[in-house]
């Protein structure tokens, strides 16, 4: 039974539509492996009878001769950022520990629509805001990967969707939603060796998933291969009329249409990403993929970016000021907690149930988002910082009148240990500087598994795509996937 | 330029996040980094340059003018909406007493 936790979405659907192994029988055996890695930390709760439910349809439609959605019979985890009706839903904050949504966000009634059960909620960086997990208050969630040194020194799954990363490369589960918002799916994607998709802005619904940086935010998948992505996405997006900035745009067959042959097509190296002091080992990896791409046929043309040194400073105002605004609903009032100090009033209540409920990396982002939007303040920080988004975007749009996609590396580093950056928001914040101009721009990237450092650790390569162009994105990423070879799993100890 | 404690505990205040003495005693300095960290997009000439609004041009759509056209955004759902509430009284949010 355990070989079935070896198997991708595609594997497990198509098993089970053919009759080699039940629904039932999958859900089992990721439900028997989510219960023995509690040392991960990587589920919030763990919700084994959902798993089993889902399954349970799915195997009944198929005896009953019924159609099978794209993702029938394949038990996912689901960030807990998306609210899902009758189970807790926390964005792994004290501030929302006890809410349990009253509604089905719409991304996960997708996801179950077609077919998909939930294994149980991931743990993640609090509010989506961090890079390592560690500002969790469910405690830091812990990489399946070690160095090779035998040290054994506790690794950052990455971060926010840092739960997802770890349940998917733990093989806990098959795939798992994520969300980027400034490349919390791609970064933990490439720390623990497998593939996330940010789609175009506006793919995915944002109704019912925790707002962090509403301009920024979207969902996307993480899973074992490319071909698992693009299964996944295919299931979660479409236009929904509750999000206001929702694409109403058709969802094309991604999965279907998957060509790693790019002939024809040329690939951007943008020459701004290759800074000062970049790590040898991501130097190497990223000329890797460039060997790679060339011989899958694309044409290599070296690009410009020339505002990507400004992308993460402005990065800094825009998700922070979004956030100080999207949060101001903790209120004490009307969900979540409520900290109410003898004799307080009304605003003495709002003030302790927030410093009560906020971890320290929540507080300092609402704070500097309070700041740069305060009257005297707002032009010189946030119109600037929006204005240089709308230079990032334009130098993406130039580039891509030379180029199909752009290839990068996804992080600066491989995996760190826990502990090592926490002390230092600036050196934290640094490790999406290869993630965040993307997400200030709106577009489709990737990150795909492309080795191992010296130290046994997975790296990551980024391809980025016009806006709509997941298509390009996905071919791009298979045709570095058949090449990588990526084969690694982390030893298992937990 | 620094940002003083007098000033970062104004924000806490604005932002109605309660912190003591000792949490505005590492906040300053943080405050302080990040805010010299994003103050170099001070650099870059943006004159002439517009100010993003929509990352994905988008024109913004209208509902059909229907009631509850969408059960899930519709109405009539007090007890739904009142469910996570810390506190609810006679099919109200409560709040500890505003008007003396």
């Amino acid at each position: 039974m355990t070989e079935l936790t070896n198997l991708g979405v595609r594997a497990i659907r198509d098993g089970v539509a053919a009759g080699d192994f039940t629904a039932r029988e999958v859900a089992e055996a990721f439900n028997a492996n989510v219960a023995a890695a509690a040392d991960l930390n990587a589920f919030v709760i763990a919700t084994p009878e959902k798993a089993i439910e889902a399954a349970e349809k799915v195997d009944a439609d198929r005896a009953a001769g019924k159609p099978l959605g794209s993702m029938a019979g394949v038990p996912i985890g689901m960030k807990d950022l998306f609210a899902t009706r009758g189970v807790q839903t926390t964005a792994a904050s004290h501030i929302l520990e006890s809410f349990v949504p009253e509604y089905e966000s719409t991304v996960s009634q997708k996801l179950w629509d077609a077919g998909a059960g939930m294994l149980g909620k991931l743990n993640m960086d609090q509010f989506a805001m961090g890079s390592s997990n560690e500002t969790s208050y469910f405690s830091n969630v812990i990489s399946p990967w070690r160095r090779n040194d035998g040290g054994n020194a506790p690794l950052a799954p990455g971060g926010s969707s840092g739960g997802s990363s770890a349940a998917v490369a733990a093989r806990l589960c098959p795939a798992a939603t994520g969300t980027d918002t400034g490349g919390s799916i791609r970064q933990p994607a490439a720390f623990t060796g497998i593939t996330g998709i940010k789609p175009t802005y506006g793919r995915c619904s944002r109704w019912g998933i925790v707002a962090f940086a509403s301009s920024l935010d979207q969902a996307g998948p993480m899973a074992r291969d490319v071909t698992d992505c693009a299964i996944m996405l295919g299931a979660m997006a479409g236009f929904d009329p509750k999000d206001s900035t929702s694409l109403d745009l058709p969802v094309p067959d991604w999965a279907g249409s998957l060509d790693s042959d790019l002939r024809g097509k040329k690939v951007g190296i943008p020459r701004e990403y290759r800074m000062d002091g970049m790590d040898a080992e991501i130097a190497r990896s990223w000329d890797d993929g460039v060997a790679w791409l060339k011989d899958a046929g694309a044409e290599v043309v070296e690009i410009s970016l020339p505002h990507t040194k400004y992308a993460l400073p402005a990065y800094y105002i825009i998700a922070p000021a979004e956030a100080s605004s999207n949060l101001a609903r903790y209120d004490g009032v009307r969900y979540g907690l409520r900290d109410l100090p003898q004799g307080a009033n009304l605003q003495d209540m709002y003030a302790a149930t927030r410093a009560a409920g906020f971890g320290d990396e929540v507080k300092r982002r609402i704070l500097i988002g309070t700041y740069v939007l305060s009257a005297g303040f707002y032009d010189a920080y946030y119109t600037q910082a929006m204005k240089v988004r709308t230079l990032i975007r334009n130098d993406f749009e130039k580039a891509f009148e030379e180029c199909d996609v752009i290839l990068a590396p996804t992080a600066p580093s491989a995996a760190f240990a826990l502990g090592e950056k926490v002390d230092d928001p600036i050196s934290m914040y640094l490790n999406d500087v290869f993630a965040v101009p993307a997400s200030l721009a709106g577009l489709p990237a990737m990150s795909v598994p492309a080795g191992l450092s010296s130290a046994g650790l997975p790296l990551g390569l980024q391809i980025i795509g016009k806006a709509f162009d997941e298509q390009g994105v996905l071919n791009a990423g298979l045709a570095i996937e058949q090449r990588a070879g990526f084969t690694a799993q982390p030893e298992k100890w937990w | 330029m620094s940002v003083d404690r007098k000033t970062v505990a104004k924000i806490a205040s604005l932002a109605r996040i309660k912190m003591d003495e000792e949490e505005l005693d590492r906040m300053v300095p943080e405050f302080n980094n990040i805010i010299a960290f994003v103050e170099q997009l001070g650099e870059v000439d943006t004159s002439g340059v517009e100010p993003m609004t929509a990352v994905i041009p988008q024109a913004l759509r209208l509902r059909d003018d229907v009631v509850d056209a969408d059960p899930l955004t519709g109405g009539n759902v007090r007890e739904k909406v009142l469910a996570n509430a810390p506190l609810a009284e006679h099919g109200f949010f409560a709040v500890p007493k505003v008007i003396e």
